[in-house]
């Protein structure tokens, strides 16, 4: 085939070579992101993993690069690490709940019963706290909980007080911060559910209820799942609101940002645990078809 | 409205459906329904027939209970249930695209209504399988929907909703999705099914053939009103309107001048094009026949028939329909141009109003 006449211009050279192989234009494409996914991501990760195979000098506290194994028994028989462990999957799992149960009647009223201009308002107002920064919400919260506090004026005269800072605190505080990545993902999953399913269904004779449960629910259930791998994940690794409204309070993120300093082997073994975490709760979501909806 | 006021059949007892002045606004705005009044009898094979937009499908969901009237009253069998819940009333819809639940087997999605209702499992299981043999879809229980095709989802839609045995069975534009020939088949299908049940069909369609081949009686709708109702060759053969006229076949009105001169009286009329001879210019036209000359504006070879657009001396024009009997296509566009003269019975001259 003879060269058509511009070809003889460089760029558009290269332009027709990338037209032609779609192989090379492809790796040109994605070697940036690549290459920051993989050295950023799974070269720190794997740095992780391996320096919680090393050991650290009782005295001079030096890391020690000789191959054992202790972190990782440490990690899981030392009773305080599995107390640890074990409350920053309860804060995760409540939060998870608390925000599904939240999210799904306002992420139903957005997407069925909200005219469409009070219904962009609402998403606006779902998405605008995240505009703000995290420590200046934590911070707001810590005002709230405290003694003498926004909370304690409000319940005072029912008779009760603020929690303080403590779990409790960590709990509500993570569960209005991660708050919005459940609606969205609910509520766009509602607002794909066609409205003549729920008309079909009250006309065979289903109760508002009823429709909810049997024809609602089983189809929005995968977006609440994928909802909560947000809600999941960043809440067992958070440590900074933990600091803030957590008083005395230990999780994972705490106890590995302690052992930083003092003992990074110990450290990077304490962060397999969250990993190991996140991993079976994705492999337990995927079997719901949640991942496709993401 | 311009509809009969006699009652629907005698042999039939009245009042499966019954609406009275019913009304429906969107946003205060749109007038959806403007004051609809119908009474449909028990087993009849009843359609809606009207052009998008004059609130077939509006109506459906009120008789439903899916919207609530902005005025006017909807009973069943003889009960006001203007007020009740769609989950609280004895019909059952067949949704245009459907509607089936895509999370459930097709077993699962006939025997939904059963199960909301708590039929026991065996009588539940017989009551399905009677249903899917019905609309003839044995061995498919373990699909999902979206392994059927749209023949085969309507057919699932039908048995899902007869399953429950309504009293009345509400259609909208059930065949809509479907190719010519399925269409056919389902609407043959459908009339085997109604006769089977002998329950009461509603049926919304925009389609005329299908609403004068399908049903006992038409309500023809316009702008949210009812022009006519009737049996399909009362619609057909003695239009009530103009509109009616148009829409359920071809029109063909004289007015003005050309009424008084062709039928000898002032008005609007209506004559249908199958009951016009074309007759040689010289034919003398018989004694029970009114008459108009003209010339051949243009022909519509159409296969089976042709279709000769005349243009009137008297003004206006007029479509004739002749059957092709022995002629081909090159002899009938011959007849381009000729004068002609129709002549049709005076009884087929139906005075129409605005
Ligand atoms: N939910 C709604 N909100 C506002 N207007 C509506 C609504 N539903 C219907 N309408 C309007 O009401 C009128 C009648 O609608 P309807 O759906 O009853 O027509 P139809 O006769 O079923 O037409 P088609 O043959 O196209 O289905 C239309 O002008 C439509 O735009
Ligand atoms: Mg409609």
């Amino acid at each position: 085939m003879a060269p058509p006449p511009t070809a003889a211009r460089p760029l558009r050279r290269a332009a027709s070579v990338l037209h032609r192989r779609a192989g090379l234009r492809l790796a040109l494409l994605l070697s940036a992101p690549m290459a920051w996914l993989v050295l950023a991501y799974l070269g720190s990760l794997a740095v992780l993993l391996l320096s919680a195979f090393w050991a650290v000098d009782d005295f001079t506290y030096d890391v020690e690069r000789v191959w054992n194994t202790a972190n990782f028994s440490t990690v899981l028989t030392e009773p305080v690490y599995r107390a640890i462990a074990l409350r920053t999957l309860g804060i995760a799992v409540a939060v998870t709940v608390i925000d599904a149960v939240v999210a799904f009647p306002m992420a139903f009223y957005m997407a069925r019963v909200a005219r469409p201009r009070t219904r962009k308002l609402l998403v606006v107002a779902v998405l605008t706290p995240l505009w703000a920064s995290y420590l200046v919400k934590a911070y707001a919260w810590r005002v709230i909980f405290s003694q003498g506090g926004v909370l304690d004026w409000l319940v005072g005269p029912l008779g009760l007080s603020s929690p303080g800072y403590g779990t409790t605190a960590v709990i509500v505080v993570l569960a209005y911060l991660w708050l919005p990545y459940m609606i969205l993902p609910v509520y766009s999953g509602l607002e794909n559910l066609p409205a003549n399913l729920l008309d079909a269904s009250a006309d065979l004779g289903a109760s508002a209820g009823r429709t909810f449960r049997s024809v609602v629910l089983p189809q929005v259930l995968p977006s609440v799942f994928a909802g909560s791998v947000f809600t999941f994940s960043l809440s067992l690794g958070d440590y900074v609101t933990v600091r803030i409204v957590g008083g005395k309070t230990q999780v994972l993120g705490t106890a590995i940002a302690d052992n930083v300093t003092l003992n990074l082997p110990l450290a990077a073994a304490l962060s397999c645990v969250p990993v190991v975490l996140i991993v079976g709760y994705l492999l337990a979501v995927r079997r719901t078809g949640a991942l496709e909806s993401l | 409205m311009k509809s009969d006021d006699s009652p629907p059949h005698p042999d039939r007892p009245a009042g499966a459906v019954r609406l009275e002045g019913l009304a429906k606004s969107f946003d205060g705005r749109v007038r959806a329904v403007d004051g609809v009044d119908l009474e449909i009898g028990e087993g009849e094979f009843f359609a809606m027939l009207g052009p998008s937009g004059s609130g077939k499908t509006t109506v459906l969901r009120m008789i439903a209970g899916f919207e609530r009237p902005t005025a006017g009253r909807v009973l069943l069998g003889g009960v006001d249930v203007t007020a009740l819940p769609p989950f609280d009333r004895d019909v059952n819809t067949v949704f245009q695209d459907y509607a089936l639940f895509p999370h459930m087997t097709i077993e699962q999605n006939v025997g939904y209504g059963l199960m909301v209702r708590r039929v026991p499992k065996a009588e539940r299981a017989e009551r399905v399988r009677a249903a899917l043999a019905m609309v003839r879809l044995e061995g498919f229980e373990r699909r999902r929907p979206a392994q059927l095709s749209g023949g085969q989802r309507q057919r699932v839609a039908l048995a899902r909703a007869l399953v429950n045995r309504p009293k009345v069975l509400l259609l909208d534009e059930p065949l809509g999705a479907l190719d010519l020939k399925l269409r056919h088949e389902m609407q043959a299908e459908l009339k085997r099914i109604q006769r089977e049940v002998g329950i009461t069909f509603v049926f919304v369609t925009h389609d005329q053939d299908e609403a004068l081949t399908m049903s006992d009686r038409v309500a023809v709708f316009n702008a949210g009103r009812i022009e006519q109702v009737g049996s399909p060759a009362e619609v057909y053969e003695h239009p009530a309107t103009a509109f009616v006229a148009g829409f359920v076949g071809t029109s063909n009105l004289l007015d003005g001048a050309a009424a008084e001169q062709v039928v000898g009286e002032t008005g609007l009329f209506s004559v249908r094009p199958e009951k016009i001879r074309i007759a040689h210019p010289d034919d003398p036209a018989g004694p029970d026949e009114l008459s108009a000359t003209g010339r051949v504006a243009e022909v519509v070879y159409a296969g089976g028939h042709t279709r000769f657009l005349v243009d009137l001396e008297a003004g206006g024009r007029l479509t004739a329909v002749r059957q092709n009997l022995d002629e081909g296509s090159a002899d009938v566009l011959r007849h381009r141009g000729t004068d002609v003269v129709l002549a049709w019975q005076r009884k087929h001259t139906v005075r129409v109003g605005p």
